[in-house]
């Protein structure tokens, strides 16, 4: 906050004359770096295509359309799979997740210098890898099909679950906490008593949370194989079935709507 | 009962909150703790039941060493202290019952504690004294619900229901407006003369102290400065314990406070 003193007024201005040269460079260096590599894409483009893409769409627009409504009667199964998918896999996620979560956490770990790191490890490589290339692992592993399916669901939401939920753990108050220990509760009756009830509203939204991206996520498996719509949707844009695959689509957006819609009830009324 | 032989509690950070602490609880006798903020009274409160530990020294509790204690022992010694905090710290999302219950957790195993099984010896007792400090028709309600004056009072039934010798009281009025703060510190004197108590209070209303307490002991920079009735409290005393200070005026003041209050109720 520079003052500076002209004629006997103090002028106060945001910046001194130093910074704003300074974030006036940094803008320029900003746009130029733009320009740069808007060039690059530019010249690596085959503009042809892009010209070509509006014709392309509207061509499988007219293809897509109407969709073919009486192809519904063999989705059922499917979507009733990938729901499977995602609940079954929230759940075995969740129960992994609460002991990770429980020893990667400061104020419960039992060790901050070995197990703490082994639970942070946990958390990061299974957050890390996305579901669809944890699905082609295990297809390799135990085959394809739904199992496949739930246990990539599962492995790839335990490290989210377990790092909101370490995280909530280490904001909740520990004068609770303490009074509970003051009456000489044993070390579970502590968790029981001081700690869950802190936690238990966290933990419903995080699962509520999670089994919602889980049924978007769960639709996609089935492109690798992994049980669930997403097998009805590779083969139908492999035989290019423009109307099956349009209906597909509509049936996905459905089942999210409605696990939205579901998810924000269930938050709404723990909270 | 309770005697504390050079107690000293060093942080890890280098601060020596407790120079060598000795000091003597008889049976039933309820003293004050007063002294500035960073005193070392909420330390010396919690190197007793061991929320704190102490780094060196002795606790004697009718002759067991607490900082001697295993786990198992340390527990069963915690039944027997039961701790009232400033900020009530009740467990804010059960209900007042299960607070007050939980007080029982020493007594009982973890099954029964968690599907709430308690012994019904337990939950008459908790119904007593919900009665007794006049909360029997909050017990449904959920912690969150209630105000400070009521939160406190759920505080004290969740210490008594240990069945204690002792009360450590950690500053149970420093959220309190004054009125509630006087009745809270009345129910706890009178509830520790019904069933013999000792108790530790924590406090930093130095006139509240002295209206309700048989003996001050008055901490600075982790030493007791001070220690002896609450009249002996002179304005050279109060220097010495909390620095340089109008004290007259203050003290006066305080108490014209006071008696407004007596004469509104």
């Amino acid at each position: 906050m520079p003052v500076l003193e002209h004629e006997g007024t103090q002028i106060w201005r945001r910046r001194t004359t130093g910074e704003n040269l300074i974030r006036w460079f940094g803008w320029l260096l900003g746009v130029a770096v733009f320009l740069y590599c808007w060039q690059i894409i530019s010249a690596s483009t085959t503009w042809f295509f892009v010209w070509d893409a509006p014709r392309i769409a509207d061509d499988i627009w007219t293809r897509a359309t109407p969709p073919k409504w009486e192809y519904i009667t063999q989705l059922g199964r499917p979507i009733w799979d990938t729901l499977n998918i995602a609940t079954l896999g929230t759940l075995i996620a969740l129960f992994l997740a609460v002991p990770v979560a429980f020893l990667a956490a400061r104020n419960t770990t039992p060790s901050t210098l070995f197990i703490r790191p082994l639970a942070l490890l946990i958390i990061v490589s299974t957050r890390s890898i996305n579901s669809l290339i944890w699905a082609l692992l295990l297809i390799a592993i135990i085959g394809p099909g739904v199992f496949a399916g739930v246990i990539a669901i599962a492995i790839r939401s335990i490290g989210f679950c377990a790092k909101l939920l370490y995280e909530a753990i280490e904001e909740i108050d520990h004068s609770q906490v303490e009074a509970i220990t003051a009456t000489g509760a044993s070390r579970w009756q502590v968790m029981a008593y001081g700690i869950v009830p802190q936690i238990l509203p966290a933990f419903a939204g995080i699962a509520v949370f999670r089994w919602d991206i889980n049924i978007r996520e769960s639709t996609v498996l089935g492109l690798v194989g992994a049980g669930g719509i997403g097998l009805q949707l590779s083969a139908s844009l492999n035989v290019l079935a423009w109307p099956q695959v349009s209906l597909i689509l509509l049936v996905i957006l459905a089942a999210v709507v409605i696990s939205e819609w579901v998810s924000a009830k269930v938050r709404g009324a723990i909270i | 009962m309770l005697r504390l032989q050079e107690l000293t509690k060093t942080y890890k950070t280098g601060d020596q909150a407790l120079k060598t602490i000795d000091l003597d609880v008889p049976k039933g006798q309820v003293l004050a703790l007063i002294g500035p903020s960073g005193a070392g009274k909420s330390t010396m409160i919690r190197c007793i039941n061991r929320l704190v530990e102490p780094t060196s020294g002795a606790v004697l509790l009718d002759e067991t060493d607490l900082t001697r204690l295993g786990s198992g022992g340390l527990r069963k010694a915690r039944r027997e202290m039961g701790m009232i905090f400033q900020e009530y710290a009740l467990v804010e999302r059960l209900t007042v019952m299960e607070n007050v219950l939980s007080g029982r957790l020493g007594y009982v195993g973890f099954w029964r504690s968690f599907l709430r099984r308690y012994p019904q010896p337990d939950v008459d007792e908790a119904f007593r004294l919900l009665d007794r400090v006049g909360l029997l028709h909050m017990a449904d309600k959920r912690a969150d619900e209630l105000s400070g004056g009521q939160r406190q009072r759920v505080g004290i039934c969740r210490a008594l229901i240990q069945n204690p010798k002792l009360l450590l009281v950690d500053e149970p009025t420093a959220s309190l407006d004054p009125k509630t703060s006087r009745q809270i510190m009345r129910l706890i004197t009178e509830l520790c003369q019904e069933r013999g108590l000792a108790a530790i209070i924590n406090i930093h209303d130095v006139a509240l102290a002295q209206m309700f307490v048989p003996r001050v002991v008055g901490l600075r920079f982790g030493e007791i400065v001070y220690d002896g009735l609450p009249t002996g409290l002179s304005p050279d005393k109060l220097t010495e314990i909390y620095g340089e200070e109008d004290w007259e005026a203050t003290i006066e003041k305080v108490e014209d406070e006071d008696d407004d209050i007596e004469a509104a109720e």
